[in-house]
């Protein structure tokens, strides 16, 4: 799998997302990330779980994520078919948790004044920019190559497979 | 100087010293899962099929659906039974026995240990003078089969403590106040270490309520130094410390604070909704109407927290517009309420008193909130739906201020209710 190119239409949503919110508390006897996804934002409104089929991008605010270490808020995402979240910042446990479970997480401060809502955008892994839908590049730190190597191998559990550190 | 966090993991990973933002693969003494996160690291494991590499390091929890209020939660916990019939050295603490993080802090976690749990709060037992971190359930499984894990040294936030406590002013206003200056990320990635005179008016409740919400500001842990107050602590569970064994944990000096709090000065505080950040003093939404509260929680289910709420319960009764769930945080806890005649004080103000679980504070049974309901609880998050319904409006605050509250009605200084 590469990840270098990555495109879809926008679902924007504000600062501090919180795991609450992206999968609430009564579906976490829950595991399967299909089942998980029906319900992914449902904290934040009801109507993003059918959203998230045509827009698979999530352009957060500050802090998304934070919260609860419950990795079903991952799962639930990548469940709903969501490519890649861009905050301005993550939480600091989603965040790994994302990067453990394959899911596309980058930090792109201002990207929320720059991209409307159903807008499509592309990332660009390779030049680390953001591409909006007039053309403009913004520009991200680049992810560190070990992290995007878990990211590109599936995640933490398929680098695992191939068997255990020495 | 090197902060206590940097120095428990410079011991963890074979370092001399390690500077802040270096990554080091640190050594891990103890794990801890339960059964809402621990599902998703036994389903790794099950499938990796690698032998947990060292079992008697692994603490297994079910604690949240204790016990259990559905199917699907009795199925998980089947599994659970039955996965770790294998492993008799893992600590397996089966519904009834309490939150994890409070029964690791009742003698499973010394001094200078690193532990990470699958749970956001397992900050917690940074009162202990421990480096404790959540994790998701994958690292979980990385950290049960390698016995290791990756950090980056965090960057320390000293927070400088000075003065004592007032009465019926507790942790859970002190983390409050913080959290209401660094905001709800205003510790992400980082370390709260803390240090000053103050901290020898904070007890082991209060300290393990702060540690325990430090994670409410993104913190990644919180720290508090090796003194006189932790070893007494720790004497009830069989340990003899000795400070001068364990210099490295003692308090930091010659550092500049970067927050100060006065707890002289500090009242009851009362988050509202819907940030654990949104503190404001008591008095400015006092007389707030509420229809149910919650005393519970690995944030404020200790004993202390039910003797302090007892004791402004006893002789009183509950307002008949307002239900009161008390949930002691483990058995230990259950067992010395129901000895000591609290038990008994919350029964007759009208109190339901379950049994130890994280139930109700997050949303899972044991007093779920319903639409449009006002609730105020000494747990630990007030987020859209945490308790129940999306619907619903939690303010968060101390034992004795829900214990004030649900005596009136509406949300109380508990400083009236002195005695």
């Amino acid at each position: 799998m590469s990840l270098k190119v990555v495109r879809g239409r926008v679902l924007k949503v504000g600062d501090n997302v919180d795991t609450d919110a992206i999968i609430p508390g009564k579906y976490l006897t829950l595991t399967d990330p299909k089942e998980l996804g029906k319900h992914a934002l449902e904290g934040l409104d009801p109507n993003i779980p059918n959203l998230l089929k045509v827009r698979q991008i999530i352009v957060a605010g500050r802090n998304f994520g934070c919260g609860s270490s419950r990795e079903h808020a991952v799962l639930a995402l990548i469940g709903a078919g969501v490519k890649a979240v861009i905050a301005e910042s993550f939480a600091r446990i989603f965040y790994r948790n994302s990067v453990n479970r394959g899911l596309l997480a980058i930090e792109v401060p201002g990207v929320r004044g720059e991209v409307s809502e159903g807008e499509e955008i592309t990332v660009d892994l390779e030049r680390s920019v953001v591409i909006t839908a007039s053309g403009k590049t913004l520009q991200f730190k680049p992810m560190p190559r070990e992290l995007v190597e878990i990211i590109e191998a599936g995640g933490l559990i398929e680098r695992l497979k191939k068997g255990l550190p020495e | 100087m090197q902060s206590l966090t940097a120095k428990i993991l410079a011991k963890a990973s074979g370092k001399n010293r390690v500077e802040i933002g270096e990554t080091v693969i640190a050594k891990v003494d103890k794990v801890v899962i339960h059964d809402v996160t621990g599902p998703i690291t036994l389903e790794i494991l099950e499938e990796l099929k690698y032998p947990v590499r060292e079992p008697e390091k692994l603490y297994v929890f079910l604690d949240h659906y204790s016990p259990s209020p559905s199917i699907s939660a009795s199925n998980i916990h089947k599994k659970f039974r039955s996965f770790f019939k294998n492993y008799p050295q893992t600590k397996f603490f089966d519904v009834g026995e309490g939150i994890c993080h409070q029964i690791m802090v009742e003698g499973n976690v010394l001094p200078g240990e690193v532990v990470v749990g699958a749970d956001s709060h397992t900050t917690t037992y940074g009162a202990l003078a421990a480096f404790s971190t959540g994790v998701g359930s994958t690292e979980a499984a990385y950290a049960i089969l390698t016995g290791r894990l990756w950090f980056k040294v965090p960057e320390p936030i000293y927070v400088n403590v000075e003065g004592a406590l007032s009465r019926y002013v507790f942790g859970k206003d002190v983390i409050l106040e913080i959290l209401r200056i660094i905001g709800q990320e205003g510790a992400n990635y980082k370390s709260l270490e803390f240090l000053g005179s103050g901290l020898k008016s904070l007890s082991m409740s209060d300290r393990l309520t702060i540690a325990n919400m430090s994670v409410e500001g993104g913190a990644k842990n919180a720290v508090f130094p090796l003194d006189e107050i932790l070893i007494d602590y720790l004497k009830q569970f069989g340990y003899n410390l000795e400070l001068d064994k364990l210099a490295d944990l003692r308090p930091i000096e010659g550092v500049n604070p970067d927050i100060t709090i006065n707890l002289s000065r500090l009242e009851p505080m009362v988050a509202r909704p819907h940030s654990p950040a949104n503190g404001v003093p008591v008095g400015d939404v006092e007389g707030l109407k509420i229809d149910a509260a919650f005393i519970g929680s690995c944030t404020n289910g200790r004993y202390e927290d039910l003797l302090v709420a007892a004791e402004i319960l006893r002789g009183r009764r509950i307002s008949s517009d307002v239900r009161l769930v008390v949930t002691p945080a483990s058995k230990r806890v259950l067992i010395k309420m129901l000895e000591d005649g609290i038990a008994r004080i919350f029964l007759d103000a009208g109190a339901v008193v379950t049994p130890p679980s994280c139930g109700a504070c997050f949303g899972g049974h044991l007093g779920v909130v319903g639409d449009e309901e006002v609730i105020i609880s000494s747990s630990n998050r007030n987020f859209v739906g945490r308790m129940g319904s999306p619907k619903a409006k939690i303010y968060l605050a101390s034992p004795a201020t829900v214990a004030a509250s649900a005596i009136e009605g509406r949300i109380t200084d508990p400083r009236r209710y002195l005695r």
